[in-house]
């Protein structure tokens, strides 16, 4: 197998050094990043951070100023028609044609991507995202939220094995955002390699199995769960019916204990093993006199890992 | 080239939902081949001997262009042949108004970017779009043309007028500086499209081109200049050349991401 055959069969999308600039404005500075088959990727950073940029060069909708990236095994600049032909794309904005029915709006689509089967597709589609009923209105009487699950049709009409979701969620009442992010995670089990962009960092934190910080450059990349482990440790949280100072000293005498402190009824402990310095503890606090109602972990929002790393990129 | 096909149904069923566009494309040629029609009509009812005309009382660029008809012949001749310019303001401002809508509405409904990452070469969108804006303008001239024709056969006073008005001055006009008016039409108004970002104003600024025609008009209509078949080659001639120009030109200056950066 040659390098490139390996890297196509393990990774959806690998990055190197991927560099976009207009005019003296970097936009996206040498980012390399190797994202697997399968995996929902998000792409997390503050408006003008690359994030749609990155997509767009990923596209082939746009050329690196230098770098390069292999989408599905096809190389970003050398074999652009393949790419375009094998990743779905979801816009910034939906972009539909408003005055066409829904039904005629992917078909046309589904004749730009060169689908054979498409009353097929356009059905399937149609059906699963719940508009097969409305496919013959105009695209102008729909919801927002009608609006971004056709778009989403139309990003999977010609089944891409790589889809690019920008903001899928923008702009949409709870109820239409929780349809769309649900069927975004229902179509990563059919294989397919997601990469999201979103400034909903909750909506990251449930979908997405690893994510990148941007701000131009990469400012982290992990799981959620390792990023706040990187940045915050671990927490453990002690719901007390009573919660007395004998208490935090009581936890405090052991070393493996980073900090404890008390907060209303509770007390925060911060670990590094919790799974096995939570029963010693728990004994010890007992032996004390405390009552104890609760136990678990703190579990820090993606919110919190994210404003604390834009906090670092700007303190540096 | 499947693709630009599609392209040019897309553009038609969106476009043809379009009142104000539907109305001009119908509206336009049905009115320049009425005007020349009745012109021919009310100076026919009038051929009389009371009314002869004398071939000695007309002007001089009269004779230079109806040659051996007479009087009243060259008369009906020069009037409806000053129409003949409105006939090629059609696939000028029709292609106008459609290439106007057509790009501008990308621009507006945001479609440029989904429609730009599927696997269409830019050739294909360029020659769909531009496609999809002649055509219609072309084929109205061309049916105004023929229905003016047939009305022509029953109103010309005489079988010289008829000739003179089926002669290859016409015909180049219609069948060939028609179709490149219309090319030159789409490329400049799709310049100007890429530029602004409402319908109403690229229409606007693209009918600032319909100019030089109008003057035309208005020059064979006051004398100041005759439309004759030397001077329809010579149009034809730059045209050909214009033509050749704007489409190296809009080639340059329709880079796939100058469309996508710049048509927001």
């Amino acid at each position: 197998m040659t390098d490139n055959t390996q890297v196509s069969s393990q990774y959806a999308i690998r990055l190197q050094d991927l560099t976009k600039s207009f005019g003296e404005t970097l936009a996206v500075d040498h980012l390399s990043v190797s994202i697997k088959r399968g995996e929902i990727f998000g792409l997390l950073g503050p408006n003008g951070a690359g994030k749609t940029t990155t997509i767009r060069m990923l596209s082939a909708l746009i050329a690196p100023t230098s770098g390069t990236a292999w989408i599905d095994g096809n190389q970003l600049g050398k074999q652009d028609q393949e790419i375009r032909r094998n990743v779905g794309i979801l816009t910034e904005s939906p972009g539909l044609y408003e005055s066409l029915s829904a039904e005629r709006n992917l078909a046309f689509f589904a004749q730009m991507y060169e689908i054979e089967n498409i009353s097929e597709s356009v059905e399937k589609y149609l059906r699963m995202l719940g508009l097969w009923d409305r496919r013959f209105e105009a695209v102008g009487t729909f919801s927002k939220g009608m609006r971004q699950k056709l778009a989403i049709a139309r990003a999977l009409l010609h089944e891409p094995n790589v889809l690019f979701l920008d903001e899928p969620t923008s702009n949409l009442d709870p109820e239409a955002a929780r349809l769309i992010r649900e069927f975004i995670a229902s179509i990563k089990h059919d294989g397919r390699t997601i990469m999201l962009c979103t400034h909903n960092l909750d909506e990251a934190d449930r979908l997405c199995d690893r994510v990148a910080v941007l701000k131009s450059h990469l400012l982290a990349l992990d799981t959620p769960t390792a990023l706040r482990r990187k940045l915050f440790g671990r927490s453990v949280v002690f719901h007390l019916h009573k919660t007395l100072p004998k208490y935090r000293e009581t936890v405090k005498k052991y070393q493996f204990v980073k900090s404890a402190e008390i907060v209303d009824n509770k007390l925060l402990v911060k670990l590094d093993k919790p799974e096995e310095q939570n029963p010693i503890l728990i004994r010890s606090l007992v032996q004390a006199g405390a009552e104890i109602q609760f136990v678990g972990e703190l579990r820090r929002r993606l919110e919190d890992v994210y404003l604390q790393l834009i906090d670092m990129e700007k303190s540096q | 080239m499947k693709k630009v096909w599609v392209i040019i149904r897309k553009e038609w069923s969106e476009v043809f939902k379009n009142r104000l566009v539907l109305g001009t494309v119908a509206f336009l040629p049905l009115l320049f081949t009425a005007i020349p029609l009745v012109t021919l009509y009310y100076t026919g009812t009038g051929n009389n001997a009371d009314s002869a005309i004398a071939a000695t009382d007309l002007p001089p660029q009269f004779a230079q262009l109806c040659g051996d008809l007479n009087g009243t012949e060259c008369m009906q001749y020069y009037i409806v042949s000053q129409f003949l310019i409105l006939f090629m303001l059609i696939p000028l401002i029709l292609p106008m108004t459609f290439a106007s809508y057509s790009i501008v509405g990308e621009k507006r409904t945001h479609t440029l970017e989904p429609l730009l990452a599927t696997p269409i070469t830019t050739f294909e969108l360029l020659a769909g779009k531009a496609l999809a804006a002649s055509i219609p303008g072309i084929l109205a001239t061309w049916l105004a043309f023929l229905v003016y024709e047939i009305g022509a056969r029953i109103l010309a006073i005489s079988p010289h007028v008829l000739a003179r008005l089926s002669d290859p001055l016409w015909l180049i006009a219609i069948f060939i500086s028609g179709p490149l008016l219309a090319i030159a039409a789409v490329s400049i108004a799709m310049m100007i499209s890429s530029r602004v970002n409402e319908p109403r104003v690229a229409e606007q600024i693209s009918a600032l081109f319909v100019l030089p025609l109008v003057g035309l008009f208005i020059g064979q209509s006051t004398g100041l200049l005759l439309v004759n078949q030397t001077l329809i080659i010579y149009m034809t001639i730059g045209l050909i050349v214009l033509d050749a120009g704007l489409l190296a030109f809009a080639t340059q200056f329709f880079q796939r991401e100058n469309i996508l950066t710049r048509w927001k």
